[in-house]
């Protein structure tokens, strides 16, 4: 499969994913395009991943451990995003119970 | 076409479009569900490129726990409605211009790279299965591995502190 297709179908949905976060106001479906665009950069990472096992194999190196931090790359980024969810839903439920809404509108009392 | 083709055009027909209906659902429960689809599809992709590993956790972690998580805090706010009506229009235009003229660019400036002619290998490879991800994952990768576990320990403390009443 050319790298290229994988290229731009991650392009594709991490583009819609910021257009999300532009867009919407509700802070729980902002924090869902996050998860987008991060599930994006993960798809990529795999696709080069396997790209440089390919190079690795033409090559002539068998047994290659090539395009393996790839994957651990991704392995720890769905680490570090389950972290993150976990704090920032915190954050949007006491922001809920503070204001009664989830509308990001609400945070521009950050400014004064 | 062979039966690689199809299936990554399917699945990411499916990405795609999931992704398109989360961001423009009115119900944020929708948005949710659309989101678990478009998590799917892209395990879908990872099992095209036999990343087997990562497919497995990707269903677990992102559609099985996150999706929970945000599903549950949903159902606590009864955050149904966006306020007075969702965005307004020219901040919808302004933001869909403006992703719309990013990808414009990085297109254009990805698609006569060096990587035109190189392909990722489909259906095949030993990398993404589990025995080569844990060999590397308990030798030369087992600090950061046991530093995640400090991190999710911080990070429950966290939720707890900040999601506890005063």
């Amino acid at each position: 499969m050319p790298i290229n297709y994988y290229l731009f179908l991650s392009l594709a949905l991490f583009t819609i994913g910021m257009v999300g976060v532009l867009t919407r106001r509700n802070a729980i479906i902002i924090f869902m395009c996050i998860e987008l665009m991060l599930n994006a950069v993960n798809l990529l990472l795999v696709a080069f991943s396997k790209m440089h096992y390919q190079a690795a194999l033409e090559a002539g190196q068998l047994a290659t451990q090539a395009g393996v931090e790839g994957q651990l790359f991704v392995f720890f980024i769905m680490v570090v995003a389950a972290a993150e969810v976990s704090v920032g839903l915190a954050i949007i439920v006491m922001m809920y119970r503070n204001v009664h809404s989830v509308d990001i509108n609400f945070l521009n009392r950050l400014k004064h | 076409m062979s039966i690689v083709q199809i299936l990554f055009w399917v699945l990411a027909a499916m990405a795609l479009f999931s992704a398109l209906m989360v961001i423009t659902s009115k119900n944020p429960v929708y948005s949710v569900l659309w989101l678990i689809v478009t998590f799917f599809a892209i395990s879908g992709h990872y099992i095209l490129l036999n990343a087997q590993f990562l497919a497995v956790v990707n269903i677990i972690v992102y559609a099985g726990a996150i999706m929970v998580l945000f599903l549950f805090v949903i159902m606590l706010m009864n955050a149904r409605q966006e306020g007075a009506g969702g965005s307004k229009r020219w901040i919808t235009l302004a933001g869909t211009v403006s992703g719309g003229i990013f990808l414009l660019v990085l297109v254009a400036a990805l698609k006569d790279s060096e990587l035109k002619t190189r392909t990722a290998m489909v259906m095949d490879g030993q990398v993404g299965l589990i025995k080569v991800l844990g060999n590397e994952l308990f030798t030369r990768y087992v600090v950061p591995f046991e530093i995640s576990s400090i991190l999710f320990l911080s990070a429950m403390v966290g939720a707890v502190v900040i999601g506890k009443k005063e």
